[in-house]
């Protein structure tokens, strides 16, 4: 009975959203003037501004250009992503048109005055305060980051390469066809696989190594006794200090077959003087992971002494009495502990390298080459996308690998972020 | 027994340590050996030099023989202005997050977790056809708003997490006494949440300075060029040719930022663990 009752007998707010087709119809409907005026301003020159972009612009997306002479397809495809954010910005603007529009009008309807001006300014202020401040930022955002994204993700579905080419010739939708081509044509199938099997394992193995180590001398330096315990400390954080291009770039040199350290003084020792680091696919490989070792257990190795420092001393003093070794107390108490308090860490090392682009590039620019494939011997997938793109124009495939890779970040990543509980947390979302 | 076990595990332990001060620092002074060798090439060379020079930093620091000092600027350059703006936008983007209720805030959440998860080099091929498009290849303001932009999504996560810790009593409290929400932000939340400000200031410097691929991608003319860049080329051009040069510029690379770092180590170490487990 309560709800009849309730039911008001005018219908504003239907009128009001009706009008709303025509946008600052029902505000003035509604008696409110000067918004109703802002908002057909405001979608008006939208659409007197924007009304050849936004034809030329999906003609643009669709064809890609007709004419080699006149249409610069890539033009063609920027355009037509703007004209896309364009019009979603500009849908959105007339979706709040309209649902400002039956919002006042229920107001009326329930007999409550509609906002004054100063009461809607205020209103405008205090409601409009959040999307205010973050405008700047996810203006900023859209145009440098998610605009890449776009691009990135029609031009997979292109055959934009060095011969589909703007000015000379115009590049055309091929659907999934370079999806299609990296796992059916030989060449790319078996450089795809060999690139993606060659990352996975420098990804586990690279990572694994740097937090085995970090962990280790964490561990050892937190025994009672070490004397200069703080110095030494200082000296194993150093290769996380020095800057890693500066680091990389010296291995490089140090590995150098003709005048690097590592084989004329070091190993010359040892009568292995001629190792072939930068020429044998294997031994580069070999020399990436120890350098990426040396590289990336410091963080490690600076968090694990953080966490070690809190397990509390009566976890170990319970297991002396028990006579525990201290392989038994590094299992179960010092390993289980740290690994819980830091395995969100642990996993964005992981997904780090897969993406490692410095030190695979920077040592010796994937390289050397190896027959029968177009990535080097030692490419990861993304520095494989970097010479597509970069040397030699297979645009179009480049994109169509960066989804693929990327696909396999998100996946990883997002498993990650479900187990970790701030994830389900009310207020994180 | 019990003592020689421990005897036996303390000997073990400093032998390791040993060990691994040797493989950290014998890059390190072989590199600054190298600098000071005389001639451009190594051969012949030690890791002591016997008669060591000061010529190839003369020649960093001579403007008419190498262009050292204007990377070293275009670098600072870039990185102070991408972390300005980097720590305005953050503040402002995860202020809104945390504080307000609006429409639209949890899929704005959501994109950003996901924008965080892929590094914004993976789309270098639209970065680079955009720049080439937009007449900003070759200029530094495109690195800045390519920097900045890309770490607006994992810092303002971080950024978010920590003003959440800030009670928000302080500012109803502050409401009461009619202050404003600009005036809020400004005088009451900001200097509260100076530590985290401090850390993404640390990160938006740092990131710039470490990145090679974007600078790589964007800058074309030698000029224009960052330091990662810079020394990239100075090796890559003719390898091992000017390679006591290169060793020279490592090394004034390497010690300011080392000297930075290590002072500030402890806001690394307490940001990158909030953002690994704040998310």
């Amino acid at each position: 009975m309560g709800e009849q009752e309730r039911q008001p007998t005018t219908n504003h707010r239907k009128i009001a959203l009706a009008l709303s087709v025509i946008p600052g119809l029902g505000q003035f409907y509604n008696k409110q003037w000067l918004k109703g005026a802002g908002f057909f301003i405001l979608i008006a020159s939208f659409f007197i501004a924007f009304s050849d972009l936004l034809q030329f612009g999906f003609w643009g997306l669709i064809t890609l250009g007709t004419d080699p002479a006149y249409d610069h397809s890539i033009v063609l495809l920027v355009e037509g992503i703007l004209t896309l954010i364009i019009t979603i910005l500009g849908a959105a603007s007339y979706g709040f048109n309209l649902r400002d529009a039956f919002k006042v009008g229920k107001q009326r309807d329930f007999n409550e005055t509609p906002n004054s001006i100063r009461a809607q300014y205020q209103n405008l202020v205090g409601g409009g305060f959040p999307y205010l401040m973050m405008t700047p930022g996810f203006l900023l955002l859209v145009f440098v980051v998610i605009f890449p994204i776009l691009f990135v993700i029609l031009l997979s579905f292109t055959n934009y390469d060095l011969y589909h080419s703007p000015p000379a010739s115009l590049v055309d939708w091929i659907g999934i066809q370079n999806f299609i081509d990296i796992f059916q044509i030989p060449i790319w199938r078996e450089t795809f696989f060999s690139v993606l099997a060659w990352t996975i394992i420098w990804t586990f193995g690279a990572t694994t190594l740097q937090i085995a180590l970090g962990i280790f001398l964490a561990v050892l330096m937190n025994q009672k006794g070490i004397i200069l315990q703080k110095t030494i400390r200082t000296i194993f954080i150093l290769p996380w200090a020095v800057p890693a291009f500066v680091s990389i770039l010296v291995f490089a040199g140090m590995f150098n077959e003709t005048f690097g350290t590592i084989n004329r003084d070091i190993l010359a020792v040892f009568g292995l003087g001629d190792i072939p680091w930068l020429t044998n696919p294997t031994y580069t490989k070999i020399a990436l992971i120890l350098i990426q070792t040396w590289l990336g257990f410091p963080f490690i190795f600076a968090m694990v002494t953080g966490v070690l420092q809190s397990i509390p001393n009566e976890l170990y003093e319970a297991a002396d009495v028990d006579g525990a070794s201290i392989f038994q107390k590094f299992r179960g108490i010092t390993l289980p502990l740290v690994l819980y308090a830091t395995a969100p860490i642990l996993i964005t090392q992981y997904t780090f390298n897969f993406n490692n682009f410095n030190v695979i590039f920077l040592f010796n620019g994937g390289g050397p080459a190896v027959p029968d494939q177009n990535a080097g011997g030692t490419d990861i997938l993304i520095s494989w996308i970097y010479s597509l793109t970069m040397t030699s124009a297979q645009y179009g495939k480049a994109a169509a690998i960066t989804m693929i890779l990327s696909l396999i970040v998100i996946s990883v990543a997002l498993w990650q972020f479900r187990r970790t509980k701030s994830f389900q947390e009310e207020d994180m979302m | 027994m019990r003592n020689k076990n421990r005897i036996i595990q303390l000997t073990f332990s400093y032998a390791v340590i040993l060990a691994m001060i040797v493989i950290i620092l014998y890059p390190i002074l072989w590199i600054v050996g190298s600098s000071f060798n005389p001639g451009n090439s190594l051969s012949g060379s030690s890791i002591i030099p016997k008669d060591a020079t000061l010529e190839h930093y003369k020649e960093l620091f001579d403007p008419e023989q190498s262009d050292y000092l204007i990377w070293y600027w275009n670098t600072i350059k870039i990185c102070i202005l991408t972390m300005v703006f980097s720590v305005a936008l953050v503040c402002m983007t995860a202020y809104s997050f945390s504080r307000f209720r609006f429409v639209g805030r949890k899929n704005g959440l959501m994109t950003f977790l996901i924008l965080q998860m892929i590094p914004n080099f993976a789309a270098l091929i639209a970065i680079y056809a955009l720049a080439n498009l937009t007449g900003l290849l070759d200029t530094h303001l495109a690195l800045i708003l390519v920097y900045t932009g890309g770490a607006i999504p994992m810092n303002t996560y971080l950024m978010k997490g920590y003003l959440d810790t800030i009670p928000k009593e302080l500012d109803e409290s502050a409401r009461m006494d009619g202050a404003g929400n600009l005036r809020i932000f400004w005088q009451i939340v900001m200097p509260l949440a100076k530590p985290m400000i401090a850390v993404i200031s640390l990160f938006t410097f740092i990131t710039p300075f470490t990145d090679f691929i974007l600078a790589r991608i964007l800058l074309r003319t030698e000029e224009k060029f960052t330091l990662a860049v810079g020394l990239y080329e100075l090796i890559a051009d003719q390898f091992g040719n000017e390679f006591t040069l290169f060793a020279a510029g490592s090394v004034l690379i390497a010690l300011p930022i080392s000297l930075l770092f290590l002072s500030l180590q402890k806001y690394f170490v307490s940001g990158l663990t909030a953002g690994g487990t704040k998310g």
